[in-house]
């Protein structure tokens, strides 16, 4: 697990470059698939392609084999990377090969084929600009699209002219690029063998898909005699017409161009003729195409994470790098961080869990805080919080068991062997809210005092610069309870959900929701139910989510029965509600709840378009908002509510667009990731003190989100539905 | 010019790439205009022209030695389809070398017929999953000049060509 210590170096080396390139990607996705009418019906397509394929993985490279010896190539299925290793060196071996050129490929490094061949005295180059800078600096990729991401221009032409001494020194990204051209075209030429990877591969012909811009590819594949392709087996796809909806997609969802300059589909071994260019005699069509083509097919742990229930997702994924654009902590520190051995970014838990295994996994995967914005990012809707929550509560379980003595009676959890320590106080915290409020204003006090705050910071990581949440003496509940409703002939009667921040810490928007609904004429009850499970949940303890899942919805189904809605102020508790749940719960009961919950605004706004009074709404002249919606909530498409709500009341609003606010529960306060917390909260900051904003009042819906917000502004925000109470 | 023609005009405008429209006939004079010398091409089949002459009149060395090809700064091909919503070409790789001509040249100039743009991807998949599925072959779809953004800013030319050429022959003239 990086330190604060190594994530504040990486945010200072290289964090702006990996925030302007990853920004510039994620913001050419928005606009590049808006331009698609059948998006949605596309990413569709494609899951259920990718579905299919894996199901049926093991006739589909039958059929492949035999498609690619019809062809004159030959597949070669390696268990692992020695064996893959193995095969490529002899087919180089054999074939004489000085020097081998090679087109970007993830499964390469994944194998490490480089290491092995350079070992037999083989001159290995990387074509790809961004590949070559890497290999020419030896560093590591830190994207998966874009290796070097992490590398500005500025640092590329220093390590360029330090290197090679050019005779003119490399200034401009024309200039780098027109002298790496120079050199790698010399180098192409003269080599025997071609290395490439593939996108996809088609059981149905033996065609390969390559998705490249800068021809690379094209020539390591056209300039050599023998062809090698490595892939993960997983790449296999049924037919040639399958590769439509990954065509529109790949280039969209990755870097945010339509389409990149090249797809290759390629049935080798290629009709091109094989040439030396020195040649000036003979024609080009005189020239024969003598090639060989080998495939070479990667298990390495695929097949058994086939076998996976959680994991076989990953199988799907097609590494076109969305999920690390759309994270806001990817966008922070990059791969070097946010990764394993070879990949990188939310999907990477998947990929190095299954082929590494969970010890690398667990190095990197806290940085995924289940914000969930590249769910709906992923082009073939791999529910990648998920798997990270999942391989998190393998890694807790793999974990010695720490000692428990401070927490022990603070955590009355279902994990049979125990998550570490500060994990299993943030995934209580709903027994700590519970003391808190019992014992409030004193447990205000303890946890400011000297000592609690140093056992805090020494025992479970909890970061002194943060301030701590204020316990209320009086819960949600409680005040419900003591009064009696407004309402005497209801239009329709609710169930507000006491989350566990609404119910111990910001009471007060528990109080305008009830007042609010009561005014459009809704029967509101507040009972008293379990916290949600979002916060074991958050932590990896997938048990006590699930144990925190069965006690709400036992709570709430008797309500549901009676004809009550369930409105829910707290973004992250609704999205359990309409996502986790399904994980937890049986199908019946997770329906049953989902389809009768509404987050507050979503509720307000379906009551108004189903014709309630809006005199009841109160209006302002000229209010000026600016409105951060959360993370998990947008992810949902419930932003547009609340905004169209606060619009009907006069207000005007604008929103900001950052992926997440950085606070993200628990991960904000934990010491080593406080500064990476503030630094991706600081883009969010901009937005809110940029010309025409700074001056607006701010409202968000998340309790993280408002505790972020106080931490980052002068000005007080405050949840939305507040102003609907006044 | 139909709908499916002016998406294709718009969307290679919009990658930069310049488009003309000729008659059949006047394939030497389009030709002519577009390349810049020396330029190699690969023979065309006859279903473009009669003959090979407008080629060679406009100064395109048909069947190049490798030599030839290292030389020269234009590369003439045909593509075998046109996809009108993105602008792309399918340029199928034979054994006269046409993967060759339009990779290793720094100016791309491509013919197509007007018949053969097809209006989507969707169509265009479709149109190569029977090909690939009777031939066995190999194609690139091509869209714009090559290029890349890993120089810390996007550069056009980077392995391949860095500019391209579309001419359109229209059809029944």
């Amino acid at each position: 697990m990086a330190s604060a210590d190594e994530l504040r170096e990486l945010m200072r080396t290289e964090g702006a470059a990996v925030a302007q390139n990853t920004q510039g990607f994620n913001e050419g996705r928005y606009r590049s698939v808006a331009d698609l009418s059948d998006y949605e019906e596309l990413k569709s397509e494609a899951r259920a392609i990718k579905e299919d394929a894996i199901e049926r993985l093991p006739d589909l490279l039958d059929q492949l084999t035999d498609a690619v010896e019809e062809n004159g190539g030959t597949v070669y299925i390696a268990d692992d990377a020695a064996d893959a290793n193995d095969y490529i060196r002899e087919v180089v071996a054999d074939r004489d090969a000085d020097r081998l050129v090679k087109s970007k490929s993830m499964t390469s490094e994944e194998i490490e084929v480089n290491d092995a061949l350079e070992a037999d005295g083989v001159d290995v180059v990387e074509t790809d600009l961004g590949e070559w800078v890497l290999q020419v600096a030896d560093e590591a990729p830190s994207h998966i699209v874009a290796p070097a991401i992490h590398k500005s221009r500025e640092s590329i032409a220093e390590l360029f002219n330090e290197v090679f001494d050019p005779d003119q020194p490399l200034e401009t990204a024309e200039e780098l690029t027109r002298f790496a051209r120079g050199k790698l075209g010399e180098q192409i030429v003269d080599a025997e063998v071609g290395l490439t990877g593939a996108n996809f591969v088609t059981a149905d012909t033996g065609t390969m898909a390559l998705v490249t811009s800068e021809g690379n590819a094209r020539k390591t594949v056209a300039a050599t005699d023998t062809h090698i392709a490595v892939a993960g087996v997983e790449k296999v796809i049924p037919t040639v017409g399958d590769l439509h909806p990954f065509v529109e997609l790949i280039g969209r969802s990755g870097t945010g161009q339509d389409i990149t300059s090249y797809v290759s589909l390629l049935t080798p071994p290629v009709d091109t003729p094989v040439v030396d260019f020195e040649d000036d005699e003979t024609p080009l069509s005189e020239h024969d195409t003598d090639r060989d083509f080998h495939l070479v097919l990667i298990d390495n742990g695929r097949l058994a994470m086939r076998e996976d229930e959680h994991l076989k997702e990953t199988l799907y994924c097609i590494r076109c790098s969305a999920c690390s654009n759309s994270c806001a902590n990817f966008q922070s520190v990059g791969g070097h961080a946010f990764g394993g051995e070879t990949y990188s970014g939310g999907i990477a838990t998947g990929w190095e869990a299954g082929i590494e295994g969970l010890d690398v996994a667990a190095e990197f995967n806290d940085l995924c805080t289940g914000c969930s914005r590249c769910v709906n990012a992923c082009p073939v809707g791999i529910d990648i919080p998920w798997i990270n929550t999942v391989v998190r509560d393998r890694v807790n379980r793999e974990d010695d068991r720490p000692a428990e003595w401070l927490v022990d009676g603070l955590t009355p959890d279902e994990e049979d062997k125990g998550a570490p320590l500060q994990k299993r106080f943030f995934g209580n915290f709903e027994t700590v809210a519970k003391l808190g409020s019992a014992t409030a204003p004193l447990s205000n006090w303890l946890a400011d005092a000297g000592p609690s705050r140093w056992a805090m910071a020494r025992f479970l990581d909890i970061d002194p610069r943060r301030e701590l949440p204020t316990f209320e003496r009086e819960t949600f509940v409680d005040w419900a309870e003591r009064r009696d409703s407004t309402v005497d002939d209801p239009d329709r009667r609710a169930v507000v959900y006491p989350d566990l921040y609404t119910n111990h810490v910001q009471v007060e928007r528990g109080k305008a929701t009830v007042k609010a609904l009561e005014a459009l004429g809704v029967d509101v009850t507040v009972p008293s139910v379990a916290s949600s499970g979002r916060a074991p949940l958050s932590q990896g303890m997938v048990a006590t989510a699930e144990d925190h899942a069965e006690r709400v919805t036992e709570a709430l189904a008797p309500h549901v029965a009676d004809g009550r809605d369930v409105v829910v102020i707290e973004p992250s508790d609704h999205a359990m509600f309409q996502r986790e749940y399904e994980k937890l719960l049986d199908e019946a009961t997770f329906t049953e709840l989902a389809e009768n919950s509404y987050e507050v605004f979503e509720y307000v706004y379906g009551l108004v378009e189903n014709g309630t009074d809006t005199d009841a709404l109160p209006t302002v002249e000229d209010g000026r908002l600016a409105y951060h919606s959360h993370c998990q909530q947008r992810t949902l498409g419930l932003e547009a509510h609340t905004v169209a709500v606060l619009e009907l009341c006069g207000y005007d609003v604008t929103t900001s667009d950052v992926e997440c606010c950085g606070m993200a529960g628990s991960f904000g306060y934990k010491s080593d990731y406080y500064e990476l917390s503030m630094d991706v909260g600081d883009r969010l900051r901009d937005q809110l003190e940029a010309d025409g904003v700074e001056d607006r009042q701010v409202v968000a819906s998340g309790t993280s989100c408002l505790e972020q917000i106080d931490a980052l502004l002068e000005r007080q925000p405050r949840h939305p539905i507040e102003l609907l109470a006044e | 010019m139909t709908e499916t023609d002016a998406t294709f005009e718009a969307s290679l405008d919009e990658l930069g790439v310049s488009v003309t429209r000729t008659a059949a006939s006047e394939v030497g004079a389009a030709l002519d205009e577009a390349v810049r010398e020396p330029a190699v091409g690969v023979a065309p089949e006859d279903e473009f022209t009669e003959t090979s002459l407008p080629f060679t009149e406009a100064g395109v060395e048909l069947d190049p030695t490798p030599a030839a090809l290292d030389e020269a700064r234009t590369g003439v091909s045909t593509a075998d389809l046109g996809v009108a919503d993105y602008g792309s070409l399918v340029l199928t790789q034979t054994d006269r070398g046409s993967e060759l001509v339009t990779l290793f040249v720094e100016h791309h100039v491509v013919l197509v017929h007007e018949a053969d743009i097809a209006p989507d991807m969707d169509t265009a998949v479709e149109t190569l999953e029977a090909t690939l599925n009777r031939t066995r072959g190999s194609v690139i779809l091509a869209t714009g000049p090559s290029a890349t953004a890993d120089m810390g800013a996007l550069v056009r030319g980077a392995h391949g060509p860095e500019s391209v050429h579309v001419i359109v022959i229209e059809e029944g003239t």
